[in-house]
């Protein structure tokens, strides 16, 4: 029967009601709402393209991944083999191919390196195979290749930690709600909203900021360094603003104290009044900083950063107590962008901007004022031409279209969606399915009506058959969404979402909220004529 | 109050009758749509084919080979300029920089947005955006795949849940629509980039709702007259819910027109997607998808009615 309990009454307006409620801190500027004491409300995100701001992929350099993970073994094997006892004596070690490669001179300790090696490895993931294999080739050579699960594992460790240091960077921007998540095994997305332009943004994420200390190598030849050769226990490092002219200058390998000991770095001014950059080490940094000072006070030490040697003061005294300053060319702009690339940690993988779009704030105020604009005209179209074919039953109809509307907008701001210009296609579909079902409806009800039945038996079965086919049409048109949300990316991704909630939403509001207007109508009215 | 009535009741078109017109007419547009696409092309966004796009707001209308000359003469590859949405509006696209140095598409974009305002002060640049090549290869790539997965699928619910015919003719008509769909952008020449897709999975999510309706009616009518023609049954089955039809089919483009005509130039193209998809939409349900039932030869005899397992027919003896 059309009988509707009263449970099923006051749960179908509650619902109806608590979305109506949810939708309005979305449908005002966020400023009102927040007059209001609405602030806190969820709100629907509107999405870059409806709001302007800037989007950027970013993609982790894999390849350079690996090849540090190489260096880091490499410097491994090297200090695990000279400091155990007996001390094992390699040559000959080199990192080609993607893999460490070294031979052990004495035969008969091949066993005790390799053990040694193997000791170096670690079981990543679930199945407890080891990050390298190692290998005895040659049967003096011993042959260290990363394996997937470990070059996999790193990747996944690297990303994480790169995610939460462009995090830490954009925050520091301080700029509002920005967004950023990882994205599959190796890409970030960041969006800023708001921010027109993402030149700054881009040099400060691409900067990786791996800061380091090292001593000048003064035994270095100047003739030497400007043909390429380090003197043995020394790296060239590229110099750029060296006053001794040569770009390049020689430093012991050994780095005394690396970003990873830093715990602050602010904007300064050196004594010149230049601006600097004023950096603190914690305890440990601060200390290992003193000792090198204090053992090598006349002597030169670099500024690496990124591999690129920004400074190399004298030292002019022991530097105690863990700060020091960083003098380069800087402007007060760039001193800035060291500043926070420092704070903010060294990125552990090169990241590299793979897309790219900013979208002007007049351009997205202007598609949503068009889009609502035509959103409402629309809307009045649909209403009048449902009221006037179906009359009484084109009132439910359009009641239910409008609810259909506001819930929509609810559960999309629960979750926590963004609308986009693809999302707004979502809608539109949404709003004709919803139209859609209450034009089966009525329609059903008029064919019965033409066959003879009675009043209460035409809307009944109305409802039934209807119903029947709505779902039907429903559930194929929810299939399709949902694989469009699995494999889908951005725009056709967000689509899905609208596309799901509208189809579940307007199964309700079509099927049971008219279902139980018509029923009240009818235990009310008993109505001899039927005008549909 | 005398209410709406579109379409009279107890219609009865013999839209069967004309399907082997219907086919022809198909067939014609279906080779003329792939013609389009194969030999014109799709206007591809950078969304697909990588590339710089900057988007200008002129205060009037400037010419676009003169503006075009300006780009070109900083040297930074062959510009193709397009009026977008009004004839103030222009979108430059140019191919990415050759190198791997990070900087240079910025100063590319400051480049050509710096020479374009020094000749036309007061112009605004409302978007830039840059796609790599590897990025649009995989937007291509998943995109189609979420579509052909989504119509697949489709298709296969379709078997499943009725008869494989069914499935059949909805993949048959979806594909049908979104080559439509494809010829109609290839033809127009509109820019064809992310949104789009999301406008191509629209005509495709209200094909198929309008499809599985006269489909669910089909095989209401299959189970209720047993006995009847088939073609008599589909006129019947599409004659009974033609009033649905044109009442659904008419509010949607209602409401498409208005977005069409006051939802700004961003929506255009978009709208203008859908709108053709809700129109070649209730076309192919009608007589790509209903009429292939015929040939693909579905009978109101193959659909018993739903048997319970083998014993649910067997006579029994109870106490």
């Amino acid at each position: 029967m059309l009988d509707f309990p009263r449970w099923k009454v006051v749960t179908i307006w509650a619902v109806l009601l608590i979305g109506v409620l949810l939708a309005i801190p979305s449908l005002m500027p966020e400023s009102t709402a927040g007059k209001l004491g609405l602030g806190h409300f969820p709100r629907i995100n509107l999405g870059l393209d409806l709001s302007g701001g800037s989007h950027l992929l970013l993609e982790a350099d894999t390849a350079d991944l690996a090849k540090q993970n190489l260096a880091k073994m490499e410097e491994t094997i090297r200090t695990e083999m000279r400091r155990g006892s007996p001390k094992v004596d390699i040559g000959d070690i080199s990192t080609a191919n993607g893999q460490l490669s070294f031979f052990v001179r004495d035969v008969a300790q091949l066993d005790a390196a390799v053990e040694r090696a193997r000791s170096q490895t670690q079981a990543v993931g679930v199945t407890g195979q080891r990050d390298w294999n190692v290998a005895v080739v040659d049967s003096t050579r011993i042959v260290m290749t990363p394996t997937q699960a470990g070059l996999s594992d790193s990747a996944d460790r690297a990303m994480q930690t790169a995610t939460e240091v462009v995090r830490k960077r954009i925050d520091e921007l301080g700029t509002r709600e920005p967004t950023i998540v990882r994205e599959g095994a190796t890409r970030i997305l960041v969006q800023v909203p708001g921010l027109q332009d993402p030149a700054g943004l881009k040099a400060l994420l691409g900067k990786t900021a791996r800061l380091e200390f090292k001593l000048v190598d003064l035994t270095a030849n100047p003739a030497d360094i400007a043909q390429g050769h380090a003197p043995p226990g020394s790296v060239l490092v590229p110099y750029p603003g060296n006053p001794g002219g040569i770009p390049s200058i020689a430093v012991q390998r050994r780095t005394i104290i690396s970003g990873d000991d830093l715990i602050n770095a602010t904007v300064d001014k050196d004594q010149n009044g230049q601006p600097a950059v004023s950096i603190k080490f914690n305890g440990a940094g601060g200390r290992r900083f003193a000792q090198v000072t204090q053992e090598n006070t006349g002597k030169p030490f670099a500024m690496i950063l990124d591999n690129q040697v920004i400074s190399a003061p004298n030292i002019n005294e022991p530097i105690l107590g863990g700060n020091a300053i960083i003098q380069g060319s800087f402007t007060t702009d760039s001193a800035n962008q060291l500043a926070i690339a420092l704070r903010s940690g060294k990125l552990p993988v090169a990241l590299k901007v793979i897309e790219e779009r900013t979208v002007g704030p007049q351009l997205g105020a202007d598609s949503i004022h068009a889009g609502v604009i035509a959103s409402v005209i629309a809307s009045v179209a649909v209403i009048v031409f449902m009221l006037v074919t179906y009359g009484r039953f084109g009132v439910y109809a359009n009641l239910a279209v409008v609810l259909n509307i506001f819930v929509i907008l609810a559960v999309m701001a629960l979750l926590n969606a963004t609308l986009t210009l693809p999302g707004i296609a979502g809608f539109v579909l949404t709003i004709g399915t919803a139209v859609d079902a209450n034009v089966l409806i009525n329609e059903r009800i008029r064919e019965e009506r033409r066959r003879g039945r009675g009043i209460v038996q035409s809307i009944e079965l109305g409802y039934k058959e209807a119903s029947r086919t709505i779902f039907e049409a429903n559930t194929v048109h929810a299939i399709s969404g949902l694989i469009m949300l699995v494999l889908g990316s951005g725009p056709v991704k967000g689509f899905a979402v609208v596309l799901l909630i509208g189809i579940a939403i307007s199964y309700f509001t079509a099927v049971f909220f008219t279902r139980m207007l018509a029923a009240q109508w009818l235990r009310r009215r008993r109505p001899t004529v039927l005008v549909i | 109050m005398r209410l709406l009535k579109l379409v009279p009741d107890n219609t009865n078109i013999g839209f069967v009758r004309l399907r082997y017109w219907a086919f022809g007419i198909t067939a014609l547009l279906t080779v003329a749509a792939l013609a389009i696409v194969g030999l014109r092309g799709l206007n591809l966004g950078v969304d697909f084919v990588g590339g710089v796009l900057i988007e200008a707001r002129f205060q009037q209308a400037p010419s676009l080979d003169a503006v075009r000359g300006d780009v070109d003469r900083l040297g930074v590859g062959e510009a193709q300029l397009q009026t977008f949405g009004a004839p103030n509006v222009v979108s430059i696209r140019l191919p990415l920089p050759q190198t791997n140095d990070e900087g240079a598409t910025n100063r590319l974009v400051k480049n050509v947005e710096s020479a374009v305002a020094a000749k036309y002060p007061g112009v605004a640049f409302n978007r830039a955006e840059t796609v790599s090549g590897k990025v649009s290869g995989e937007l291509v790539r998943n995109g189609l795949l979420a579509v052909f997965l989504a119509v697949l699928g489709i298709a296969i619910f379709s078997w499943v849940r009725y008869e494989w015919q069914f499935g059949v003719s909805t993949f048959v008509a979806i594909a049908h629509d979104v080559l439509m769909a494809l010829g109609f952008f290839a033809l127009t020449r509109l820019e064809f980039d992310l949104n789009i897709v999301a406008a191509v999975l629209t005509i495709i999510g209200y094909s198929i709702n309008d499809k599985i309706v006269i489909d669910d009616r089909i095989r209401e009518n299959m189970r209720k007259y047993r006995s009847m023609d088939m073609r008599a049954l589909i006129d019947l089955s599409v004659n009974e819910t033609l009033p649905r039809t044109v009442m659904t089919s008419l509010t949607v483009l209602l409401a498409l027109a208005a977005l069409l005509i006051f939802g700004g130039p961003v929506l255009r193209g978009f709208t203008a997607a859908m709108m053709l998809g809700v129109v070649v939409g209730t076309y192919s349900s009608i007589y790509v998808s209903s009429s292939l039932l015929i040939t693909l030869g579905l009978t109101p005899s193959i659909t018993p009615k739903k048997a319970t397992g083998p014993a649910a027919g067997a006579e029994r003896i109870g106490r």
